[in-house]
């Protein structure tokens, strides 16, 4: 008879970020961007984790790349009436079976004050929860922009923080 | 670059699985109708050059984000 001695816990790795040094995280959490992000089609794998302190901006980290991390927020925080409709290839690609499994995030390009900071609409993050699949979706025929001024919303959404 | 001309009505394929027709011109736009495979992304040139530069733009931000984003 053998004993296989076996490691009980989830597999860990570390990870280096950009903006708080060196992270262990459990390889489930990791996101999986199987094409990359527009602008960085060699980075596939995204670490999410919120901000300290702060529950409404996050980070994404590139897995292979420190250098490579974008800060988010939950788009309906600081534009309630932000509204898209996912196209068939997205959900496809994503394997969406249900709409409570999406998380919905945008990328901000911060300026010196959240005020003169711009939320990209245009194309949002759309992640698959259950199976952590993402994807950056540009899309079609939108009014909203990739450079949304946050100036008057910044605001109302800190009257919900 | 390859270069054909096609007719109004006409196509050209690309591979055996992306097929371009000419659906309509008027003036200097031309209406395109594109099948392709689900998983081949299209998308206006520039729009999605201004999301690559978006995001590059993102990237490159050099703020104290835990300063700024601070309750």
């Amino acid at each position: 008879m053998s004993i296989t001695m076996r490691d009980e816990g989830e597999n860990r790795m570390i990870l280096t970020t950009k903006y708080h040094g060196e992270m262990e995280v459990e390889e489930s959490e990791i996101w999986e961007f199987s094409k990359g992000i527009p602008g960085f089609p060699e980075e596939k794998q995204f670490y999410l984790y919120l901000l300290v302190d702060n529950e409404i901006f996050s980070v994404l980290q590139s897995v292979s790349n420190k250098e490579v991390a974008f800060v988010v927020t939950n788009p309906f925080v600081f534009f309630s009436e932000y509204d898209f409709t996912l196209d068939e290839n997205a959900v496809d690609f994503l394997q969406l079976e249900n709409s409570i499994d999406v998380l919905t995030l945008v990328i901000l390009t911060l300026g010196d004050t959240l005020s003169n900071s711009t939320a990209n609409l245009q194309a949002p993050l759309i992640m698959n929860t259950k199976n952590k699949r993402a994807k950056q979706v540009i899309l079609h025929d939108t009014n909203y922009q990739a450079k949304h001024p946050m100036t008057q919303t910044a605001k109302q959404g800190c009257q919900t923080c | 670059m390859l270069v054909l001309t096609r007719k109004v009505g006409e196509s050209i394929v690309i591979g055996d699985e992306i097929e371009i027709t000419i659906l309509e011109t008027k003036g200097d736009q031309i209406k395109l109708g594109i099948k392709a495979p689900k998983d081949v992304d299209i998308h206006r040139k520039e729009i999605y050059e201004n999301i690559q530069n978006e995001n590059q733009q993102a990237v490159s931000q050099t703020v104290d984000i835990v300063q700024l984003l601070k309750k």
